[in-house]
């Protein structure tokens, strides 16, 4: 069996799953719960100074018939006193000893404020803190959460504040509401935060409710913008990931992964583009703490698959196969192929590429199932049909190359090679 | 041994008679199974169902709570989508082609989907069509059942006057007294003729029989073209001996009165046999045992290989514990006091393939007898020779020949349906009259 024990930033816990900050870890009951469901760690919900909430809070997207594609919030930072949250992470921390405790903070935006905060947490015994540069709502009018995190110095200098007085590690949460993540990373870096992590929340409009035409989530007759997250927003995630694992300076600290993770598959998939270690809000809040347990079992055994020993084996394997447009190789070229035992028929091939791409699928009508095969000469490679298709491995895509030499798009034009073939 | 009714309790009869194909629950439950649809492009089922309904359209209207776009679209290609929804065997039309078969999987409920949307408009009696102006045409139909429903609704939204003469106080046709009870109800039967005829332009007279009180040349002096939908008629002669004893029952006479009186009224045997092997044989023996027979036991001259009904349906008879005899043809019906109480078969095997290309059964000589006291006629139906013969129709024994126009060979008579085809589907005459509608559009030169 592989380890999967983690060491981020020199805490350790049992697997690479913690929750994020949020809902399921804002008091004891919740977190002894998924400690002894066996979650490797806690980002407690955030602290700061005393808020009030409204009432609705979530709304969320569904699609074809699949709750929860998308969830949103405009819930705000801990809406507990302080010294309650307090006492109870203590307690926390002292039952299961070998787990992750971090506590999440978004102080006033003072440098006394942030002191004398930290210093409150870290008496509980916690293992790390990070800073919620990122809540879009509520938090942002009062200067607070994404306001520090899309401004770069206020940012840098709320890190410095931090790192005066910190003694356990610091992880800074940047906010994806920004045209790149990159520049706020960097400056949090330089001032010395320990580690980063991301994604918080993407600032959005689920859906409107037609009979009453006011946007979810409805508060007595209104609706704000609310912070989006679940599986829909892993891909805008795992981009953002990728751009702080590149770049020079950031990818110098680890990196905690978030954003619509709610399997093993996509835990795996966030730490191959660098996350040394992952966390996860909508999935535990839509099924529960119970689903880390397949978690845990995929890892391991997708790892013994593999012949990883440990997480560090394959930690940010994937990052340098992400390029630039222009180094891809334009004589690399595949032609889809339709597996006609396989086929059921659907058509939804042959209409997907005759109406928005290549007409590449030749139709032989027949009654009541028609054949669809592929025009060789006419496919392009896109991967349309062989996505749409209902069923596994029916479409493969096939190498057929154009040339064997490895030619990019500044090669190809230096030389003046045709363009439009198609 | 003896024949009664009032076998059973009423709650029994309510339970063995329940509907056989449920609605969904609810919402949830059909846009979960609306969901599951793949949309498929020139879809198989859409070209197995014999009107062609839109099925990947009228099921994605139902996942986006487009439930009334989905009914419209349902009904525009087939105004009984509702009764289809009920009676369609559709293991061997729509859901028979569904591409999940492929897959090994369980295909789409189409029927229950459709139903979902159609019964909605139903009982919400939305009015998805509007008339075009009245142009004075005027079309005469005779027979209110699927064929002239489905003629009579094409024509009246086209704006021409629809009269259907019904020799029944009810309409519905086959659907009111054919179909088992357990497809559909009368109540239902009464609602979607109801339904049908409200976008206005169609009057049903009742109680009117071609040939009896009606004449073919009464119609044609007073319409602008005739729609012939009469069905076909009682069940076959097995012209064997013994078939006038008391007990020996036609299948069409025995379902006609057990939706028209009520399941207690109907007299059953203890020890039943049902001869034939097609839906009616199938709907008479699954009946009669839920009526309260002891023993149903189902006579075919074939085998299993060659039956009409489909193996859906067998399973229904046999899930209702009807025995099954293959390779047995009637011979003799030996009775007591005038009261049936034996029926001998011959004993058969396979020979030769015959034109329809099934093998044709041959007498090895032996018999069997069977101890009943009721004997249900099911082999097949005939057409109303007569009266078709009396018309100088051109037919094929009894059967209405028309061209592919739908035109008979009278000027400005056209026909469809079982009178036609000889007794198919319900689905197959919604069809036929949609076809007899464009003919006759085309012949009044409306199109
Ligand atoms: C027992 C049985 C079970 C069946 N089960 C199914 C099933 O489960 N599913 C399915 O899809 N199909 C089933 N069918 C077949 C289906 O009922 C028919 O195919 C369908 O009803 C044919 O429609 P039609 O309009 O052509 O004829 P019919 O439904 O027979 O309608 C003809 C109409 O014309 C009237 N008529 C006849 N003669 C005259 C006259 N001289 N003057 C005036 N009116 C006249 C009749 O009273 C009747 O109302 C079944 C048939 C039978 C007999
Ligand atoms: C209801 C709710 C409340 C949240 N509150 C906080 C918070 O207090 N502090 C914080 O840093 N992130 C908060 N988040 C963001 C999550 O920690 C996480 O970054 C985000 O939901 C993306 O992960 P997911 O897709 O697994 O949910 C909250 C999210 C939700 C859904
Ligand atoms: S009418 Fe009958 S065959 Fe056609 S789609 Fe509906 S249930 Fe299927
Ligand atoms: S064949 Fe099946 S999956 Fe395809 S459109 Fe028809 S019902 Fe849907």
């Amino acid at each position: 069996m592989a380890d999967i024990s983690s060491s981020f930033l020199g805490i350790k816990s049992p697997n690479p799953f913690w929750l994020a900050s949020a809902p399921p870890t804002d008091k004891k009951y919740n977190v002894l719960r998924a400690f002894e469901a066996g979650w490797g760690g806690v980002v407690w919900k955030t602290l700061g100074s005393q808020v009030k909430n409204v009432s609705s809070r979530y709304s969320a997207v569904d699609y074809n018939g699949s709750r929860v594609m998308g969830f949103n919030n405009i819930e705000l930072i801990s809406d507990r006193p302080l010294e309650i949250n307090l006492k109870e992470i203590a307690e926390c921390v002292k039952l299961f000893p070998d787990r992750a405790m971090i506590v999440s903070l978004m102080a006033d935006n003072d440098r006394n404020s942030w002191h004398e905060l930290i210093k409150k947490v870290e008496d509980t015994g916690a293992h790390g803190l990070e800073l919620n540069f990122g809540c879009p709502h509520g938090m942002t009018e009062r200067g607070m959460g994404a306001t520090v995190g899309q401004d770069p110095e206020i940012a840098c200098m709320v890190v410095e504040w931090v790192m005066e007085v910190a003694k356990i590690p610091v992880i800074t949460k940047l906010t994806p509401n920004v045209h790149s993540v990159v520049p706020t990373g960097r400056s949090v870096v330089k001032a010395g935060t320990n580690g980063l992590s991301l994604i918080n929340t993407i600032q959005s409009v689920t859906g409107i409710d037609l009979d009453t035409f006011v946007p979810n989530p409805n508060v007595g007759g209104k609706s704000v913008f609310g912070g989006y997250c679940g599986p829909a927003v892993k891909p805008i995630a795992l981009k953002m990931l990728t751009t702080i694992a590149q770049d020079e300076l950031t990818r110098t600290v680890p990196i905690s992964g978030i954003g619509g993770i709610s399997t093993w598959r996509d835990a795996v998939e966030f730490m191959l583009l660098g996350a040394g270690n992952v966390q996860v809000c909508t999935a535990a809040m839509k099924h529960g703490f119970r689903i880390i347990d397949d978690m845990i079992e995929g890892l391991n055994n997708w790892m013994d698959e593999k012949g990883f020993k440990k997480l560090d084996d394959f930690i940010g394997k994937s990052v340098p196969s992400i390029t630039h447009w222009e180094d891809l190789d334009i004589n690399y070229h595949i032609i889809a192929k339709i597996n006609q035992d396989k086929c059921i028929h659907c058509g939804l091939c042959y209409i997907a590429c005759e109406d928005t791409s290549h007409q590449s699928i030749r139709l032989d009508y027949g009654k009541p199932y028609n054949t669809y095969s592929v025009i060789d000469e006419e496919c392009v490679g896109c991967n349309l049909c062989k996505l749409v298709c209902p069923v596994d491995d029916c479409i493969t895509m096939e190498v057929h190359r154009k040339g064997d030499e490895y030619i990019n798009w500044k090669e190809w034009q230096k030389r003046g090679l045709p363009l439009n073939d198609h | 041994m003896a024949i009664t009714n009032n076998r059973l309790t009423k709650e029994q009869y309510e339970q063995n008679f329940s509907d056989i194909r449920p609605p969904f629950e609810n919402k949830t439950a059909a846009v979960v199974e609306a969901n599951r649809c793949l949309f498929c492009y020139d879809a198989p089922c859409t070209k197995s169902c014999p009107t062609s309904i839109n099925i990947p359209k009228f099921i994605k209207q139902i996942s986006t709570d487009n439930v009334k776009g989905s009914a419209h679209t349902i009904f525009i290609s087939n105004i009984m989508g509702a009764g289809c929804s009920k009676v369609c065997p559709v293991e061997k039309l729509c859901e028979g082609a569904c591409v999940y078969n492929l897959l090994e999987e369980e295909p789409i409920q189409i029927a229950r989907l459709q139903q979902y949307s159609t019964m909605k408009a139903l009982q919400e009696n939305w009015q998805l069509f509007e008339r075009k102006p009245a142009n004075g045409k005027k079309v005469a139909i005779v027979g209110a059942g699927p064929a002239g429903l489905s003629c009579a609704h094409v024509l009246a939204r086209e704006g021409v006057e629809a009269t259907i003469y019904e020799k029944e106080e009810k309409g519905g046709g086959l659907m009111t007294y054919g179909i088992a009870a357990y497809k559909v109800t009368p109540q239902f039967c009464e609602d979607e003729v109801n339904y049908i005829t409200s976008i206005g332009g169609i009057e049903i007279k009742y109680n009117q029989e071609l040939g009896k009180n009606l004449s073919l040349s009464d119609l044609q002096q007073n319409y602008d073209a005739i729609y012939l939908g009469i069905g076909v008629g009682v069940a076959r002669q097995l012209d064997i001996p013994g078939e006038d004893l008391l007990g020996v029952v036609d299948a069409i006479k025995f379902i006609y009165e057990l939706r028209d009186k009520g399941y207690s009224a109907i007299p059953i045997g203890d020890k039943v046999a049902v001869i034939g092997m097609g839906m009616t044989a199938i709907d008479a023996a699954t009946q009669a045992k839920r009526l309260g027979a002891k023993e149903v036991t189902m006579i075919y001259r074939r085998t299993q290989e060659e039956m009409p009904c489909t193996e859906y349906e067998l399973n229904i008879a046999k899930l209702d514990g009807c025995e099954i005899i293959w390779l047995a043809a009637p011979k003799e019906v030996k009775g007591v006091n005038g009261k049936v109480t034996q029926l001998v078969c011959h004993v058969m095997k396979l020979g030769e393939p015959d034109i329809s290309g099934r093998r044709s059964p041959v007498d090895t000589g032996e018999t069997i007898t069977l101890d009943v006291d009721m004997v249900i006629k099911a082999a097949g139906q005939v057409p109303f020779e007569d009266l078709v013969k009396g018309s100088s129709l051109d037919n094929k024994n009894g059967k209405i020949v028309i061209d592919n126009n739908s035109a008979t060979n009278i000027q400005g008579v056209f026909a469809g349906g079982d009178a036609v085809n000889g007794g198919k589907e319900v689905v197959d005459a919604v069809q036929a009259g949609k076809d007899g509608a464009a003919a006759i559009l085309r012949y009044l030169k409306l199109f």
